[in-house]
């Protein structure tokens, strides 16, 4: 077919991926939330620069100090800089939370879209899926960690074992309603083959809540991880997570209240952030979705 | 109706089976040896191979699986290594603790977690949705464990106005146990009411922009009527199920709200059973509380098949 060349040449055409950014930008939430996740990401990515003291140097002499020139956050039981120990632990908190969520858009992916677009395997997977989905999850997390020991790449794993059922079934969703459009019937009918309609005609409209998800994800896996590692059963200490800080300085909450507010508060600021991108990316890219504004 | 009822729990064998044979594998997969827990570190060899004999532990997987489900299907779900009580036994000792704050917990949710989504959603766009929906990201982005600290801080620590910890039963003491209980259900609470408030206002500016809320409005009904009845009504069953996952999500925080403010509960049982590899009570314990969790969305979902007659047509 032969175009006039003309028809489409004034208009800009832009990525879809810069559209989307650029109502994001406009969307106030998204923005908030960008700032808030920014200012921990900035912590976690230049830990060694923002935080030199070595987060486990013990100093007994200077225990239990409130937050001043020296020691911006002040020092705990042992005498330890908080400053550095929440610094450390922000890094902590972004790698695992990376990590789980890469792990859930790599699995969740595979099983939710096996699921949706392979009818005899919908039955057996979402089985399994339906009763990992079951157990309470927090529970379950505790149950994996037992198995598999107390460390960071352990809580990582269960974590990732506790929510990737719960991205596959989104995935799932969303394969199933585009296993059946028209474009996917004419696709099969030129004769593309099973991977080619999966990864050219399905999975790239299946993207919009998979990020959504994702996104809220994030913020349940560092609010999961900081549960864990409070209950004992996350990264063994001395290692510095939110989530132990906290439940040691618990017993001196009453001498040294900063010790469980400030990494409290950087936990909230965290998980409120990628709230708040989760919130905006679902308003932009998922529009069925979306709360009224 | 009863179709649907029967059908749902026809669904939940499969899953109760799998969620069993992963409670199996996952305790058997545990590394240690419940023998030496029990016998103590100066066991001998000898000792230890006892009790391991005793407890069937020297048999191999299957057997043992198969023993758990004989005695399940005789209603006998083992005996915990650490209390010597049967499983069931103690399990339904804690349960009270559990559901009652999780009650308590869901009372909160709803009449806070509704109000607030509703009002946000008649007051669209001004100061009152502003709060609330303020109030719903705090709610959805504050760790429990962290408001549950303020608050022993705040009002047991320093204002000394409710005890930090402890239990006392509701049919002992109903004051006593509100003291003791309040403070947990509000931050156990916490995540479950900035849930709900966020999907009540949603659903509900939904629902008011429908034709049949216009239509009611338009031949003069007075807005209370209309929001209270019309609107109210429709918004309501999407929102029902939504209260199975609240009631899971209050039982998964109830494991962090126990240990924190030393509630004998459910969570704190399972809590300390899976740490002391108490494997016969992990494996009870985890199976009556994820069967409960499935019953509980079973009869969410013929609530909602009862409220919605299109369910009903639409899966015959």
């Amino acid at each position: 077919m032969n175009l006039p060349e003309d028809d489409d040449a004034p208009v800009r055409r832009r990525h879809p991926f810069w559209l989307a950014w650029g109502r994001l930008l406009r969307h106030r939430l998204f923005v908030s939330g960008l700032v808030l996740f920014g200012i921990i990401l900035i912590a976690a990515v230049f830990a060694p620069y923002l935080a030199p003291t070595d987060p486990d140097k013990l100093a007994m002499r200077f225990k239990f100090l409130p937050p001043g020139a020296d020691h911006p956050f002040g020092t705990d039981n042992f005498g330890r800089s908080l400053w550095s120990r929440v610094i450390w632990g922000a890094r902590l908190s972004v790698l695992m939370g990376s990590a789980v969520v890469v792990l859930n858009a790599i699995f969740g992916t595979l099983i939710g879209a096996a699921a949706g677009y392979f009818r005899w395997l919908d039955n057996p997977l979402m089985r399994v899926n339906d009763a990992l989905m079951a157990f309470p999850a927090i529970l379950l997390a505790i149950g994996i960690t037992a198995v598999l020991g107390p460390s960071t790449i352990d809580a990582v794993l269960a974590l990732a074992i506790v929510y990737i059922p719960r991205t596959a079934r989104i995935v799932r969703s969303s394969v199933i309603v585009l296993r059946e459009m028209e474009y996917v019937q004419a696709a099969v009918a030129a004769g593309a083959g099973h991977w080619r309609i999966l990864r050219r005609h399905i999975m790239p409209n299946a993207m919009a809540p998979l990020i959504v998800q994702l996104s809220f994800l994030f913020a349940y896996t560092v609010l999961a991880e900081a549960t864990l590692s409070f209950l004992g059963v996350g990264a063994v200490p001395p290692t510095p997570t939110w989530g132990n800080i906290m439940a040691e300085g618990r017993q001196y909450m009453i001498e040294a209240p900063w010790i469980i507010t400030i990494p409290g508060v950087a936990l909230m600021i965290t998980v409120m952030g990628l709230n708040m991108l989760g919130d905006g990316l679902r308003d932009v890219l998922d529009p069925r979705l979306r709360i009224q504004q | 109706m009863a179709g649907i009822a029967l059908r749902r729990l026809l669904g939940a064998v499969p899953v109760l089976l799998i969620v069993s044979l992963i409670t199996f594998g996952m305790m058997r997969a545990i590394p240690g040896d419940p023998s030496a827990i029990i016998g103590g570190i100066s066991a001998t060899q000898e000792q230890l191979a006892q009790i391991r004999h005793e407890l069937g532990l020297d048999q191999p997987a299957y057997i043992q699986l198969l023993t758990w489900y004989t005695g399940l299907a005789h209603g006998d779900f083992g005996r915990s290594l650490l209390m010597g009580q049967p499983v069931l036994q103690v399990t339904m000792q804690r349960l009270p603790v559990t559901l009652a704050l999780s009650a308590y917990a869901l009372v909160l949710t709803l009449v806070l977690g509704l109000l607030g989504g509703i009002f946000a959603a008649l007051r669209q766009n001004t100061w009152v949705d502003q709060a609330a929906m303020m109030f719903s990201m705090l709610g959805i982005s504050v760790p429990n464990f962290f408001l549950g600290l303020l608050m022993i801080f705040l009002f047991g620590v320093y204002l000394g106005w409710l005890p930090t910890g402890g239990y006392i039963p509701l049919w002992q003491d109903p004051v006593g146990w509100l003291r003791t209980s309040t403070m947990p259900a509000i931050s156990l609470a916490l995540l479950q009411v900035g849930l709900l408030a966020r999907i009540t206002r949603s659903t509900m500016l939904e629902v008011l922009r429908q034709d049949y809320i216009r239509t009611a409005r338009a031949k003069g009904l007075p807005r209370r009527l209309v929001v209270g009845k019309h609107a109210l009504a429709n918004a309501l069953i999407p929102i029902t199920t939504v209260v199975g996952i609240v009631i899971s999500l209050l039982i998964s925080g109830s494991v962090v709200t126990e240990t924190l403010f030393s509630l004998p509960g459910i969570g704190q049982l399972l809590t300390q059973a899976v740490l002391n590899r108490d494997y016969p009570m992990v494996q009870g314990g985890l199976l009556l509380v994820t069967a409960f969790l499935v019953f509980v969305n079973i009869v969410v979902d013929v609530c909602y098949a009862l409220l919605d007659p299109r369910v009903r047509y639409e899966s015959p």
